[in-house]
């Protein structure tokens, strides 16, 4: 194995059994993936809800025994070597795990010390992530009673409390204010910037688009597409501009005129033309003049880059954000 | 080594819970209690009959009373650990390498503390109403009620994490508890019960406990029957310990 690859999984499988009437039913949540995580990178595992990124994290942090397939996370076989890997992997689950009834530096301390540290070391360290979540201003009091982003900041100290090389983060901002999800991410980019590893499960794609280098999209159990968040969106077929025109008949004069010099990319909605092409800023002004000698007046004009939702949207044919409540 | 010291890390975790709330430990004494104030009255008046020698009433009947608070007031335990289900805390411990048993111990041992400290306070207040207890016999009898306790406690966390859910914990346990007591002659002693009752009773381990403290507290202790108690008491407390480890394991695979 490559040692800068810190996960690496082939054919990565998990079935469920599920009762249902009738009987016993087989649900392939997720179904044989191929992953590799390199040292000192934020890996993005993209995907809606119940596309089976949780399930996935759950295996890599050896809370669920793989159905088949094979893994090494940090090296170590994800089966044969779950306590070193238990040892080794920081680990923040959705629901945080947070003891409320306790305060916040209670339950540092105590997770410190599951980790085999002594208590001066434990306190230490959790002295260490006060500060630096800057926390100090609750932390003493009983986590029942901490903000969502308050509460957010403990998950994630408790996760790493005994330093991991690798943390394992399942949608760490869902639910959060922006101001939290902000200051989030800043904490997410500082510790990448000291070397940690971080695999990042999330359905949110401005979040995977920020923070993420390497970005997996997973639907359905199976990995669709991997890449950079560049690569991901340039696949996608270029920038889109688009032109809106004063009325329908000025639009289907315009559409006509466009599909001609650019056949393969046009689409009209609204008095609005659609045009998916690549150099999207250079372009724009050439085809502005061609309208304007055409005597056709433009109205607006807006040209974007390809979001990650229309990576999903071409090789799933769903939006991400349509997706929302699926199951 | 490391399996002792998790313990007591996950039992100082799971005291400090308690003595959060130190008043539900005598709020779970509450039923005890009243048999004591209501009920045990009625026995008074019965002394004579088979099972219940006249004058020694009290000393029958407190025993019994005790492994009745170890049964029904350890085996609701689960509810707590449903709670650090859903929280997420039980699966923030399983992703650090602490040991599973040390997990489930700690939580058990914390059951049995509180259950003891509801023996010797219950034994404190039947004092006054007559009781005369072989204190040799009574602090060995807190071995077999610790026993007990880790019985149903363990019962308890296994459905706990069975189910992860409240809904059906309460009658699964209430299912358990109340034949496993009713067999166990706590109320009223078995020798009042027709054959085919007493047979049934010989199959309910926790009557062979009942039978145990009940000699503990004479301070009988040639009687066979203390270790019949023991031996089956603690045979069934590290069963069912298992059977809730085994559940816990199964959580995470």
């Amino acid at each position: 194995m490559v040692e800068d690859f810190v996960i690496e999984t082939k054919g990565l499988r998990r079935n469920f059994i599920s009762k249902e009437r009738g009987g016993k039913k087989v649900v392939e949540a997720v179904k044989g993936i191929d992953l590799t995580v390199r040292r000192g990178e934020i890996f993005g595992f993209l995907g809606p809800n119940g596309a089976g990124k949780s399930t996935t994290q759950k295996m890599l942090s050896t809370l669920l025994q793989p159905t088949g397939g094979e893994a090494k996370v940090l090296g170590y076989d994800l089966v044969k070597q779950q306590e070193q890997i238990r040892q080794n992997v920081g680990c923040v689950s959705q629901t945080g795990g947070a003891d409320l009834a306790s305060t916040g530096l209670e339950n540092l301390v105590l997770q410190a010390q599951l980790y085999g540290l002594n208590i001066s070391t434990a306190k230490k360290y959790a002295a260490e992530f006060v500060e630096r979540f800057q926390m100090s201003s609750f932390i003493e009091r009983p986590a029942s009673s901490y903000s969502g982003g308050q509460k957010r900041r403990l998950d994630v100290a408790l996760g790493m409390i005994q330093h991991p090389r690798l943390l394992l983060l399942d949608e760490p901002t869902s639910g959060l204010d922006p101001q939290s999800r902000a200051y989030l991410w800043e904490q997410i980019k500082n510790l990448k910037a000291e070397g940690v590893t971080i695999f990042l499960t999330t359905q949110y794609m401005d979040e995977a688009d920020k923070l993420c280098d390497t970005i997996a999209i997973i639907d359905n159990g199976k990995i669709i597409v991997t890449g950079t968040p560049g690569e991901l969106k340039s696949n996608v077929g270029g920038d889109m501009i688009v032109f809106g025109f004063p009325s329908e008949e000025i639009t289907r004069n315009a559409e006509t005129l466009l599909t001609k010099i650019r056949p393969e990319s046009i689409q009209t909605k609204n008095n609005l033309v659609y045009l998916y092409t690549q150099n999207g800023e250079r372009v724009m002004p050439d085809l502005l003049r061609f309208l304007d000698a055409k005597n056709l007046e433009v109205q607006s004009i807006m040209s974007s880059k390809p979001s990650l939702d229309d990576v999903f949207l071409k090789y799933t044919g769903r939006s991400l954000r349509e997706d929302d409540g699926r199951r | 080594m490391k399996m002792l010291h998790e313990t007591r890390l996950m039992f100082i975790r799971n005291m400090q819970h308690t003595l959060r709330n130190p008043v539900f430990i005598f709020v779970s004494m509450f039923q005890p209690l009243l048999y004591l104030l209501l009920f045990m009255p009625l026995l008074n008046g019965l002394g004579g009959v088979p099972g219940l020698p006249s004058g020694k009433t009290v000393e029958v009947f407190i025993p019994g009373l005790l492994v009745m608070q170890a049964l029904f007031g350890s085996a609701f335990v689960g509810f707590s650990l449903i709670d650090d289900i859903r929280t997420g805390v039980i699966e923030r411990f399983l992703v650090t390498p602490v040991k599973r048993s040390a997990i489930l111990l700690g939580r058990v041992l914390r059951d049995a503390v509180v259950l003891l400290m509801q023996c010797i306070l219950i034994t404190l207040v039947a004092i006054p109403f007559g009781l005369s207890v072989n204190v040799g016999g009574f602090l060995l009898s807190l071995l077999l009620y610790a026993l007990i306790g880790v019985t149903m406690a363990s019962i308890s966390y296994g459905f706990a994490l069975i189910y992860k859910i409240e809904d059906p914990l309460a009658p699964t346990l209430n299912t358990i508890t109340l034949p496993v007591s009713l067999l166990s002659g706590i109320i009223l002693p078995l020798a009042l019960a027709p054959i085919w009752l007493q047979d049934l009773a010989k199959i309910n381990p926790f009557s062979y406990a009942v039978d145990a403290v009940r000699a503990l507290f004479v301070g009988n202790f040639q009687n066979v029957e203390i270790v019949e108690g023991f031996a089956i008491i603690s045979a069934l407390a590290i069963l069912l310990f298992l059977w809730g480890l085994r559940s816990l394991k199964k959580m995470a695979s």
